[in-house]
């Protein structure tokens, strides 16, 4: 049994394996086939200050070793979120990370300060990467300076870990990480999706009501890591890796890469159980390799 | 219904029954005993060995046998997915997450609502089956209407008649009357207190615009793209009267009411 423990700034996690947000509810939705308890932590859905319909139907499309979604933050805002959800998972033995999304920087600020008023949720993680709707979103994580300006504002009003989370959907993820690190974020995670788009060819009509919409799953994975890489030779502060997770080899490879944690995503829905087999392959990897404690992993990529 | 404990079990095929047209009949069973599933309900079915399928498949339970301990899944051969389920040997394992959405409402035996209609087009006839044979368990006298293209596509007719009575009709007038589910006789011969259906969803819309101009109560179970099946991606979404709602966890059975075809 090696030591799982990591600690993401100020925070502290079991173990690396985390739940990405949008893919694991708020973690309740899977109780029935996982102890939950047992991650390091469960990214909820995204939530944002109002209320939010979503986008129309049809919202997903699979792909080879994938699928793209076009959900586009539908939640309940976060007074909902306050009232009636909060209190069913406050007392949850992990970590709950709220995602944190917006239309514009007043309302990621309000968002974020409602968040910061629960104690029993000690991060956010900024999203300023979904590619799924209008306004907000990927536009402030596509430019550095777009990033800052968010990430400035939400930390004043912020006090608690801030983890911000990357658009890979850019040309340099590095200088993006780099401006939010100078903005005091405590850690990014990385990568969101990735915009594309698939065609229905018997309508000559897109799959997606958006047209476009966010690539993620095993397919997205080399991407992703490649990212995390680059990304660790460029930051100081602590990676949380995602993006195409199935199996604990993946999960390893992002230590290996750079990443301090990781996040499962769209392969809970193949396998609602693979977070927890991740914990324990990494637990015996460690041993098998003479690691006392996980946190050796980060970054040991030798090149 | 309440709260239903969902479970993920490694099951074990029994039978594969091939149907002319594209159909066949899984039969699985489990070391342990099957949970309580209701009529409507369906699971999620891992697929491996399949490139081009990375989700899993979501396939409505066509019947549960108690005695044998088995389930029924009801395929049609749409893409990969199903095509590779249906290259299932007996005892070839799939993994199933089970049972998952909500269920047909059923009448309680002291309400007015004795005279139940079970309309069932093409595949969508699937869950008529254990909606039948639970009804009859539960002391009611349900009457079929099954409707496909042609007599060929008319599946489990048998099993059909040993829980009601069955009425059907073909596109091309193979088997019963000629035409749709909605031109057939007995809609307006019989009068009716509840209606459930499945089918192809024009189907599924005349239907319900029927049982709402008699002000008939009508359930409807409705298909979607789904990715999770457990209601945490919100990706296989309906449009309601209450927004959009998750077909996943908030159905598949809907009441028509609850829909906005009819407005």
């Amino acid at each position: 049994m090696a030591e799982l423990k990591v600690n993401i700034g100020k925070l502290s996690l079991k173990n690396p394996v985390t739940t990405a947000s949008g893919t694991f509810g708020y973690g309740t939705e899977y109780a029935d086939f996982i102890d939950i308890e047992r991650l390091g932590g469960i990214f909820v859905k995204g939530t944002t200050i109002e209320p939010r319909e979503g986008n129309a139907y049809p919202r997903m499309a699979e792909t080879p070793s994938g699928m793209l979604n076009a959900v586009g933050l539908q939640n309940k805002g976060a007074d909902y979120f306050v009232q009636s959800i909060y209190p069913d998972i406050k007392d949850l033995d992990t970590n709950i990370i709220v995602n944190v999304s917006g239309s514009s920087v007043d309302t990621y600020v309000a968002c974020a300060e409602k968040i910061a008023s629960l104690k029993h949720i000690p991060a956010i993680e900024l999203n300023i990467s979904c590619p799924n709707i209008k306004k907000g979103g990927m536009a402030f994580g596509v430019t550095a300076s777009g990033a800052a300006e968010v990430v400035r504002a939400v930390r004043k009003v912020y006090p608690n870990v801030l983890i911000v989370k990357l658009s890979p959907n850019v040309t340099d993820i590095t200088e993006i990480a780099k401006a939010v690190e100078g903005e005091g974020a405590d850690s990014v995670s990385l990568i969101n999706t990735l915009l594309g788009m698939a065609v229905d060819v018997k309508k000559r009509k897109p799959v997606l009501s958006t047209i476009t919409g966010g690539l993620s799953g095993p397919c997205v994975k080399p991407i992703a890591l490649r990212m995390v890489w680059q990304t660790y030779k460029a930051v100081k502060i602590p990676i949380i890796g995602l993006g195409g997770i199935s199996n604990w080899q993946d999960a390893v490879e992002f230590l290996l890469a750079g990443a301090t944690a990781i996040q499962v995503g769209t392969y809970n829905f193949i396998d609602p159980t693979v977070s927890l087999k991740i914990i324990d392959g990494i637990d015996k990897y460690c041993d098998e390799f003479g690691f006392k404690t996980v946190s050796e992993l980060t970054g040991t990529l030798e090149v | 219904m309440g709260y239903m404990k969902k479970y993920m079990l490694d099951m074990k095929v029994t039978e594969n029954i091939t149907f002319q047209n594209n159909y066949c009949l899984l039969k699985l069973t489990s070391d342990q005993m099957l949970p309580e599933m209701l009529p409507g309900q369906f699971v999620q079915v891992r697929v491996d060995n399949s490139s081009e399928t990375f989700l899993r498949r979501p396939i409505s339970i066509n019947y549960v046998d108690r005695e044998r301990n088995e389930l029924w899944l009801l395929i049609q051969k749409v893409g990969d997915g199903t095509r590779t389920m249906a290259k299932c040997k007996p005892s070839d394992a799939l993994n199933l997450l089970l049972p998952l959405g909500k269920s047909f409402t059923i009448p309680s035996k002291t309400s007015g609502q004795q005279k139940l209609l079970l309309v069932g087009g093409g595949v969508g006839t699937a869950p008529m089956l254990y909606l039948g044979s639970y009804l009859k368990t539960a002391g009611f006298e349900p009457t079929f209407l099954l409707g496909a293209r042609k007599i060929d596509d008319l599946l489990q007719l048998e099993d059909f008649q040993k829980f009601g009575i069955v009425y059907t009709t073909t596109e091309d007038g193979s088997h019963g009357e000629k035409g749709f589910v909605t031109h057939h006789s007995i809609l307006t011969g019989d009068r009716f207190q509840y209606i459930y259906v499945c089918g192809p969803k024009p189907m599924m819309m005349a239907v319900a615009k029927f049982a709402a101009s008699s002000e008939i109560p009508c359930e409807v179970s409705l298909e979607n793209t789904m990715a999770c099946g457990i209601g945490a991606c919100l990706c296989c979404v309906e449009d309601t009267r209450d927004g959009n709602k998750c077909v996943c966890t908030e159905g598949p059975v809907f009441n028509i009411e609850k829909l906005r075809w009819l407005s």
